[in-house]
């Protein structure tokens, strides 16, 4: 079979897009469109799965097999999906409060699990199409229509949750990168195994400018510290670095430190311990916040390993027998004569 | 006749010979009394007799033991004719120890047969069952043919030497309460041994207790002629085939695997551990080699969503759980509705509301399946009425859900799922197939494809794959334009997709079969049934009919759509009793539906009808 050759018009669909002008999920779009049509991948075997939020209108937009499905449970449709199919690639959209809240659940058990899905968590730290209110990643004392005081919650750190449920793929990117965007979906489409990628995602109506710090011009000079496999851990020009200090990784100045203890970044190190660590460095894009790959392991994939106990069982029992099947229990015969008889 | 049989009569106690026994077997829910139950009834069913079995057992995997609420509990009926239930009440009880006694005597009938194990009768246990006096001191028990035996200590006696010791030695004592048994019913020994050999082929110092004890129960019985005589239920006169006893939950999980093959979809299971539907998975997690995909989700929303997903992606998907886990997939059916995908959910009933009573059969979920979803979404639902005949149930809600695009409810009960009787095995071969036909080409104008362009006839939509070329498309719980699919807000259309929606599942009634009547078509009253019914108003217009009333029955397996003949079957008798384990609910759908007067004979006590219940309401109303 011939690759097909595709541009990215081939993955738009008909419909209008209708997010607000000027939300980051049209960056995300064209980046995820661009990207399906460089990979030459025939279109059908693409499935996206959506569950309800304003990113959750994706597949409408994607011109591929896709679901636009309930809150929350995008990572179970697609886990069955995935499961059943392994010659489909599989992609869930999501946001902070589709993923976090009503569906966490089914996020870290997907996750757990290692289907072959490839998550993509819009965060923007708000619920928008409910016309804003606070969210699981929204920061503590914010102040929104249903937290008129400042929210009390205290917010997940989703690299951290997805770390601390064995996701075999981590990393973050951000909507105003494409570039950025399109590596870091390369990569989850290569793993094997369920991928995890936060995307942070600007709401200019509800929660404007919540990235400022990793997309001004000035500031993400300070605060973008990008996780390259293989690299010391270090940013703002050269000028700040990242060492293990009791287990942590603590930011200092690169002039203070011998080279040799910057941590040098390992996305295939098995033990989540390191990547956990960098994901600790911030707690909402607030300050130097890691984006990257965070984690990149191999482990088994569900998909293929229930391929194997179904091969496995044939190859034991053979192929299932329908007669043999009913009569496993044992059985009797009840003679014709003997009915006449009676 | 005792030499019919060389297997049936070694001693020389004398024999009664009856057409039908009920058994029942009651003990700590350490005891393994359902796994003596078991025996006694897989032994009655390879002699040839016809039963019925009903299991009960408590909620608690081991409630303190000696207590009343730790009773478990296994009832049958053996007969030589073609019978319906387990029996109202016991002919015979094995209690083994105080409680057992205290919480089953009262349903034994008076001069029926008491086997006692005399051993546990000590004070602490009387005291736990709140017996104030022993009842085998004083002449509470005179009304019945009491043996007294020694289980424990004879136990322990027959299985030195096996290699078990210690408190393991007790363990056996089922098997002897099981050997004394089948002395006492003529039972063949054979099928039990042969049963503890296999079982218990990688234990074989188990094995060999078990045997043990099952022969030392046996052998009591003809050494001791421990009763003026034994009894005898000659096999019954059945259709000439062949036969294997089966329960509820293991036809319905190999009528899915049958249906797997016979629609040439790979099944997938997806569910979330509930009682009593969990044996559904088990059954087919051991059975991959038919391409059976199990998975034991996070939850049940997990449990409807991944198998919403496996639907999507092509397979005979099904979910299935019990009354609470259906609530928590509630979204998740509507969202299936809505987009028109076939899949099976299976709610095997238990009593509710809430946790309830989580090992007891109730059928108050009927409102629940007909209307617990938000939104105008009407379900095709099918209901089991028996055991064995949850096979063919499964294949028919397959077929009604992969012809009509749509998600079919299936409503069993813990007294189908857990309760068992003979089932004559179908021509496998014979069962038609309904080979399905995906989707492969574009059906709009220009190549495009319209995922809601239905089919003439049945107004299905098109079930396209992921992996078609050309018929990539998106659906979702949006409301969606009645052709192309497109998110569609315009009020014309929600009022068209739902009018739509509602007639395809209507129409499935032009494709069910009629209601049959069985009976007095000229008798003044028609009972009713639907669900695990079955066998007690069966039996009970049976009675009625063995003593001159003249009674007609119905018993649906549809209940939703009803049967096109429904309304004139039931207009065409002066009464109408309709008998459920609930407070009334297929009552009010007749009566709404039809403007019926009907009765209700309703109960939730846990139990199934006992078949006087029924026929003396029959009688009220037929006088």
């Amino acid at each position: 079979m011939t690759t097909p050759s595709y541009t990215r018009r081939d993955f738009q669909t008909d419909q209008e897009v209708r997010w607000c002008p000027g939300c980051g999920d049209y960056t995300v779009l064209a980046s995820v469109q661009g990207f399906l049509a460089e990979l030459g991948r025939p279109r059908e075997e693409f499935v996206f799965i959506s569950g309800i939020g304003c990113s959750s209108r994706f597949p409408y937009y994607v011109n591929t097999f896709g679901m636009h499905s309930i809150h929350g449970r995008a990572p179970a449709i697609a886990s069955g999906i995935a499961a059943t199919r392994p010659d489909l690639s599989v992609w869930v959209v999501t946001g902070d409060g589709d993923a976090l809240s009503i569906g966490g659940n089914h996020l870290i058990h997907a996750l757990r699990r290692n289907v072959n899905i490839k998550v993509l968590l819009f965060n923007n730290q708000i619920y928008g199409l409910t016309k804003g209110q606070y969210s699981p990643t929204s920061e503590v004392g914010k102040s929104t229509k249903s937290s008129p005081f400042g929210s009390i919650d205290y917010p997940f750190n989703p690299v951290s949750l997805a770390l601390g449920a064995e996701a075999s793929f981590v990393a973050r990117t951000l909507d105003m990168d494409r570039n950025h965007t399109q590596s870091i979906l390369k990569a989850a489409y290569e793993h094997d195994g369920s991928a995890f990628i936060e995307i942070y995602q600007n709401c200019n109506v509800f929660n404007d400018k919540a990235f400022i710090q990793l997309t001004g011009k000035e500031e993400r000079v300070h605060n973008r510290v990008d996780l390259e496999h293989g690299k010391p851990v270090v940013f703002d020009g050269g000028a700040k670095a990242v060492v293990m200090r009791g287990g942590e990784a603590t930011i200092v100045d690169s002039s203070s430190v011998d080279p040799k203890a910057i941590v040098v970044h390992d996305e295939t190190r098995q033990d989540p311990s390191t990547a956990f660590a960098l994901s600790r460095l911030s707690h909402g894009p607030y300050g130097p916040t890691p984006l990257g790959v965070f984690r990149n392991v191999e482990r088994a994939v569900y998909d293929h390993e229930v391929q194997v106990q179904v091969e496995a069982a044939k190859a034991k029992l053979g192929e299932g027998d329908l007669n043999a099947l009913v009569r496993s229990h044992g059985t009797w015969t009840v003679e014709a004569s003997s009915a006449n008889g009676g | 006749m005792a030499d019919e049989n060389a297997t049936t009569d070694p001693s020389s106690t004398p024999t009664e010979v009856a057409d039908k026994l009920v058994v029942r077997f009651a003990g700590d829910s350490g005891d393994g009394m359902q796994l003596a139950g078991n025996r006694f009834t897989d032994a009655s069913a390879l002699f040839g007799n016809d039963l019925a079995t009903l299991p009960s057992f408590p909620a608690e995997i081991r409630a303190p033991a000696g207590t009343l609420p730790g009773v478990s509990s296994f009832q049958v009926q053996i007969a030589d004719f073609d019978i319906l239930t387990a029996g109202d009440a016991p002919d015979c009880l094995v209690a083994m120890n105080p409680a057992a006694l205290q919480k089953n005597l009262e349903d034994l009938r008076q001069g029926g047969t008491l086997v006692i194990n005399t051993d546990t009768f000590d004070e602490r246990n009387l005291a736990k069952a709140g017996y104030k006096a022993n009842p085998l001191e004083d002449d509470s028990l005179s009304g019945y043919r009491v043996i007294k035996v020694p289980m424990d200590d004879l136990t322990k006696e027959a299985v030195k030497g096996s290699g078990v010791s210690g408190r393991n030695t007790l363990r056996s004592k089922n098997f002897f309460a099981l050997g004394l048994m089948a002395w006492l019913f003529h039972r063949p020994t054979d099928p039990t041994i042969e049963w503890v050999e296999k079982k218990f082929a990688k234990l074989p110092e188990v094995a060999a207790a078990n045997t043990a004890a099952f022969r030392a129960g046996y052998n009591f019985g003809i050494t001791t002629e421990a009763t003026k005589n034994t009894f005898e239920v000659k096999p019954a006169v059945l259709r000439p085939g062949t036969y294997t006893n089966v329960n509820g939950n293991t036809a319905l999980a190999w009528g899915l695997i049958a249906a797997s093959k016979k629609s040439g979809l790979p099944l997938f299971y997806g569910g979330y551990p509930i009682t009593p539907a969990s044996d559904v998975l088990h059954e087919l997690s051991r059975h991959k080699n038919f391409g059976v995909r199990t998975f034991q989700a996070e939850d049940e929303i997990a449990g409807i969503g991944t198998t919403i997903g496996a639907a999507f992606a092509g397979n005979l998907a099904v979910t299935g759980s019990s009354g609470p886990g259906i609530a928590l997939k509630s979204e998740g059916i509507s969202l299936a509705f809505m987009l028109e995908l076939p899949m099976i959910v299976l709610n095997v009933q238990r009593g509710g509301p809430s946790t309830g009573l989580p090992t007891k059969p109730e059928q108050s979920d009927l409102l629940f399946s007909l209307y617990g979803r938000h939104g105008e979404s009407p379900l095709p639902i099918l209901a089991i009425p028996t055991p064995s005949e949850a096979f063919e149930m499964a294949i028919e809600a397959a077929r009604i859900a992969i012809k009509y695009m749509t998600p079919v409810i299936v409503l069993s009960d813990n007294y189908v799922a857990n309760g068992s009787e003979p089932w004559l095995l179908p021509d496998i071969e014979a069962i038609p197939e309904f080979k399905v036909e995906f989707a492969q080409q574009p059906n709009g104008p220009d190549g495009t494809f319209m995922p809601y362009m239905r089919n003439v006839d049945t107004f299905a939509r098109p079930w396209a794959v992921p992996g078609t070329p050309g018929l990539e498309h998106r659906v979702g719980g949006l409301e969606k334009d009645a052709v192309s699919g497109n998110v569609s807000y315009e009020p014309g259309n929600h009022q068209l997709m739902t009018d739509t929606r509602a007639w395809k599942v209507a129409n499935i009634a032009n494709d069910v079969p009629d209601i049959e009547v069985f009976g007095d078509n000229d008798a003044s009253v028609l009972v009713l049934g639907w669900g695990s019914t079955y066998g007690s108003i069966r039996a009970a217009c049976n009675r009625m009919q063995q003593k001159g009333t003249k009674i007609a029955s119905a018993h649906l397996r549809h209940l939703n759509p009803l049967p096109n003949n429904l309304g004139e079957v039931l207009n065409s008798f002066d009464k109408l009793l309709i008998p459920e384990m609930n407070t009334g609910q297929l009552l009010k759908v007749i009566r709404a539906e039809y403007l019926i007067d009907a009765v209700g004979l309703n109960q939730v006590s846990g139990e199934p009808f006992k078949v006087t219940d029924i026929e003396d309401k029959i009688a009220e109303m037929a006088r």
